[in-house]
């Protein structure tokens, strides 16, 4: 069975709202996490995350000056100097499927709709931890490959061009550490 | 752990897309521990949420009277973007945050709101009251809570104020399709 050491994983917060920010710091301290760093809005969030260089990001979606996904298109750039790899988790009151998909898109590596619990916000840690997904570079696209469905056999409409490597193989270390939670 | 290199990354290349690997630099903080430990973690996070939870009366009433405040702006100044952007700001996020302080209806009340303020073809047409009324409604859910009938009757007023806007909504979207889509689309919380 396996379990995140969080005293040495860097987070980095960024909600407008004073008291989300109080309660995401109280979670990821009790996991054990010593490192978090908070921010109001996105730009000081970018700031922050050229200096501080987070393992894992956890954003809001509606915030000032610029928001959330503008954050996560900022820091999914491959020719930027600062790591664009970083996991980032979009934790928001935006309900709607549309907006899943549209996070999705803009390089968001996990989704958790608020309202927030401790098992939701652990589940989405461990899943960018115990099981990275690869990166998909296209024309119009950076970030974490978007299919999670590793069916060969799919000929729906968007398939990519390329032959049997265009899927790659999922490591499996997400199921054994899941039996931790 | 940020401070260490990042592995080398493995790219592939296809003909209308890179695959990018790198060995995962997050694999050292996982700990491989026999299934008899006992941390629990989120049980941990739950207890200290739990602690918190004094001062989650207070936080919503600031919340609230946010709200209130940004819909006073508008009342003296009438919609711009900014007191629109306030607005919808400060209803989403007691929709997001109001469940976790322990108001849930006045959370689902604020979603109404926020489906108002998104999707309403133009706010000024809006019914004043209609939106008033889903403020007052979020007030006296916070303000009330503490009487015995409360939760039954902001159950009730938050249903019956969703069901107005719905209708209001559906009606003025009739030309929108996209709109309409959306508004009819299911939430992807599942429902209590």
């Amino acid at each position: 069975m396996y379990r995140i050491d969080f005293n040495k994983l860097r987070f980095l917060i960024c909600d407008d709202n004073p008291h989300m920010r109080r309660i995401l710091r109280t979670l990821l301290h009790s996991f054990g996490a010593r490192e978090a760093y908070e921010s109001e809005d996105g730009a000081t969030a970018l700031e922050m995350y050229t200096h501080y260089v987070p393992d894992i990001v956890i954003t809001d979606w509606a915030m000032p000056i610029f928001d959330g996904l503008e954050l996560a298109q900022m820091i999914r750039q491959p020719e930027s100097k600062g790591n664009p790899y970083a996991p980032i988790i979009m934790l928001t009151g935006h309900s709607e499927k549309r907006r899943v998909t549209v996070a999705r898109d803009a390089g968001v590596t996990e989704f958790l709709a608020k309202p927030i619990s401790a098992k939701g916000l652990y589940q989405r840690i461990l899943n960018v931890v115990a099981n990275p997904r690869p990166f998909i570079k296209t024309k119009t696209y950076f970030g974490p490959d978007r299919r999670r469905n590793t069916n060969n056999a799919y000929i729906g409409p968007e398939r990519r061009i390329g032959g049997e490597m265009e899927v790659m193989q999922q490591p499996s270390l997400l199921d054994k550490a899941r039996s931790s939670v | 752990m940020a401070k260490e290199k990042p592995g080398k990354l493995e790219v592939k290349s296809f003909a209308d897309h890179h695959v990018i690997t790198q060995p995962n630099p997050l694999r050292k903080v996982l700990l491989r521990v026999p299934e008899s430990d006992l941390d629990d973690p989120v049980g941990r996070a739950e207890k200290a949420l739990a602690g918190l939870s004094g001062e989650f009366k207070n936080w919503m009433a600031i919340e609230a009277d946010r709200l209130s405040a940004a819909h006073a702006a508008i009342l003296k100044g009438g919609f711009t973007d900014d007191s629109r952007e306030e607005l919808f700001r400060a209803a989403h996020d007691i929709k997001g945050d109001a469940a976790t302080f322990g108001f849930p209806s006045a959370g689902a009340a604020a979603e109404s709101l926020c489906r108002i303020i998104e999707h309403a073809p133009d706010l000024e047409l809006v019914p004043s009251d209609l939106i008033r009324h889903h403020i007052n409604a979020i007030q006296a859910i916070v303000r009330e809570r503490t009487k015995l009938d409360t939760a039954a009757t902001a159950g009730v007023l938050s249903r019956s104020l969703r069901g107005i806007a719905d209708e209001f909504l559906t009606y003025a979207n009739r030309d929108r399709p996209e709109h309409l889509e959306a508004i009819l689309a299911p939430s992807i919380i599942p429902v209590e």
